[in-house]
């Protein structure tokens, strides 16, 4: 094996992909539009959280002529839906529950801190100064830019009346504190999944890759050069780890947008990507599969769907709604490993040397390379003429 | 013609060369010496068993029985060997259709092992030879088939190999690209490369040529130069040397 001759099969790889309008939807535009459909139908966007935020309001002081202004100034800008809260315990248990999004907490001295800027509005010496406290869902990236902004610019502009950012003020809006919800929406249940379930159509790429250049000539020519068959395999594993790391962090950023936030830190997503990365290989071999049994690229699009749909049902988020007896069925696809390793990493918070993680990325690893094998040797046996 | 290396060495051996595909014999027991620096034309139509020799002397097919020597190696056993220092442009125009032209020849480069420092300039080379190097920047799938024709034979050349294998290369293209074509073949032969093609255009091989072998139903039917061809049967081209052979045009098929 030469690695020059892999390294310029993958860049034309690289090259079809981004130039092809079939493969660049399979590889790039499908996996957003799944994600910003799966995220807008059960999560995050238009379901709890973006164009309406649920907030808690709880003012230590009582309610106040300057409190209550402050709420309804809040209510009218018409994204907020505000509950009253008499004490912060509560306020945070809903916080925590996910029945809110953010709790406000106004100081006792809310009201005398207005009064005072109003009264004197050019004598700092004589504000009573006061924090102003927002605890926030940390499991909705939208929320935490959202929320502190739209705090800040209505007690700015509407209660105290200033323009924005002019002066020195009596009130610190403090840093948002972070509260992990105890319950989830659909959407981070569903998120895990959306990588493999993107991740699988690799397979329908990979086959029709291969059969087209079988059909055009292509693959023949190819191995009139000194390049082995080797360097052709070796030319699409590269590929296509580096294709499936980049959808990988193409989903990422579109679930995390999406309020998906993945508790566990750094070494958590590193794990979490390099399953997924190595889930490509899988793809690989039973692309390889499918295109030495389709006799052209059309039928190639078909016969994936074979190693397809059996992941996607039952190794993706579209499982978890499936029977026992479905789920059970699922252990023995690779899809499935992936889902419940980022699942136990980004959802549950597994140590990445936690049982189960280690499990799942021992069974992907080992069930990828296998699937490749059988790819490459089911291809070499039929499907090069 | 003139010629500027000696032709006494043997490019090419071939020894009893048999292909079968199930009952059908497309290649009967062929035996051929294809000599350094020359240009060897196979001649016969469709389906006379052009294409399946260039396969067999390439190593994408293996022979039922014969043997293959290219440049001294055996095809059978010491393939790569002999894929190195073979440039092929097969029947098919088989070019990556979403590559630039310059880049389907910079890729057959990399598959050559050829150096980056040496490949910029070879493409270039290679590219105007063929008439393409304005044009080399634009996707192939854009181009005409005259064009991709040329783009499938610098890529094969690419690697400037001793030997070269072009099966129907000026097919679709214009008068004029052919001719800049049969100029590129001619210059490469005085180089003392090898070219062996195929080819249905027999003024082609009267222009080109120094041997032609003419084979039908797999048969090696006539071997020599063409204007010894050409006396032998008294015939005013390599046409009708063919009819006065088989009774029949070549161009009717096999």
């Amino acid at each position: 094996m030469e690695l020059g001759r892999a390294l310029a099969l993958a860049k034309k790889d690289w090259k079809r992909i981004f130039r092809e309008p079939a493969f660049l939807f399979m590889i790039v535009l499908f996996p957003v539009m799944l994600t910003v459909a799966f995220g807008t139908s059960f999560g995050a966007v238009g379901g709890s959280q973006p164009t309406s935020f649920t907030l808690g309001m709880v003012a230590l002081g009582g309610n106040s002529t300057s409190s209550t202004q402050f709420y309804h100034d809040l209510q009218a800008t018409g994204v907020l839906k505000i509950t009253g809260y008499s004490d912060n315990a509560t306020a945070q248990s809903a916080l925590s529950q996910g029945k809110l999004q953010a709790v406000v907490l106004l100081p006792a001295s809310f009201d005398e801190t207005v009064q005072s800027f109003r009264t004197y509005p050019t004598e700092p010496s004589a504000w009573t100064n006061s924090t102003l406290s927002i605890y926030l869902d940390r499991g909705s990236a939208l929320t935490a830019q959202v929320i502190p902004t739209m705090v800040s610019q209505v007690l700015d502009q509407k209660v105290l009346r200033v323009k924005p950012t002019v002066q020195a003020l009596p009130i610190f809006v403090s840093s948002p504190y972070q509260v992990a919800a105890k319950e989830s929406t659909v959407f981070q249940s569903f998120a895990p999944g959306l990588f493999a379930f993107a991740s699988i159509y690799m397979i329908m790429v990979v086959a029709q890759s291969f059969t087209g250049d079988r059909e055009n000539g292509l693959l023949r020519r190819i191995l009139v050069t000194p390049t082995t068959s080797t360097d052709i395999v070796m030319g699409s594993v590269i590929s296509y780890l580096v294709v499936g790391l980049f959808q990988a962090l193409l989903v990422f950023s579109c679930v995390y947008a999406l309020g998906y936030v993945p508790v566990g830190g750094a070494s958590a997503l590193l794990v979490g990507f390099l399953i997924i990365t190595v889930f490509a290989l899988c793809n690989i071999g039973f692309g390889l599969i499918t295109a030495a049994i389709a006799k052209s690229a059309g039928a190639a699009t078909g016969i994936s769907f074979v190693f397809l749909m059996p992941q996607l049902f039952l190794g993706t988020f579209v499982g978890t709604a499936l029977s026992s007896t479905a789920q059970a069925a699922g252990r023995f696809l690779p899809a499935y490993y992936v889902t419940d390793a980022l699942t136990s990493l980004w959802t549950r918070g597994a140590a990445v040397t936690s049982t189960a993680v280690l499990t799942d990325l021992a069974a992907v690893s080992i069930s990828s390379v296998v699937i490749l094998l059988a790819g490459v040797l089911v291809f070499k046996w039929f499907g090069k003429s | 013609m003139q010629r500027g290396v000696s032709q006494a060495a043997t490019a090419i051996a071939i020894q009893g060369l048999t292909k079968d595909y199930g009952d059908i014999r497309a290649v009967d027991n062929l035996t051929l010496s294809i000599s350094e620096a020359e240009v060897f034309g196979l001649l016969g139509p469709n389906g006379s068993g052009k294409t399946t020799t260039i396969n067999c002397i390439t190593g994408i097919l293996k022979p039922s029985s014969g043997s293959i020597r290219v440049g001294g190696f055996d095809v059978r056993i010491q393939g790569r060997e002999a894929r190195q220092i073979m440039g092929v442009s097969p029947q098919e125009t088989a070019v990556y259709q979403y590559l630039t032209g310059k880049e389907n020849v910079e890729l057959f480069g990399r598959l050559y092992s050829v150096s980056k420092g040496a490949l910029g300039p070879r493409v270039d080379y290679v590219l105007e030879k063929v008439g393409l190097l304005e044009e080399s920047g634009r996707r192939v799938g854009k181009y005409s088939g005259g064009m991709k024709r040329r783009v499938s034979i610098a890529m094969a050349l690419v690697t400037d190999p001793k030997i070269v294998l072009l099966d129907e290369p000026t097919v679709g293209m214009d008068p004029q690209a052919r001719r800049s074509v049969w100029d590129f073949i001619l210059e490469l032969r005085d180089k003392g490369k090898t070219i062996v093609l195929t080819t249905h255009y027999m003024e082609e091989a009267d222009e080109l040529c120094d041997e032609v072998g003419i084979i039908d139903h797999g048969r090696l039917i006539a071997l020599g130069s063409p204007t010894d061809l050409k006396e032998k049967y008294h015939a005013r081209d390599l046409e009708d040397v063919f009819i006065q052979l088989t009774g029949r045009r070549i161009r009717e098929g096999a």
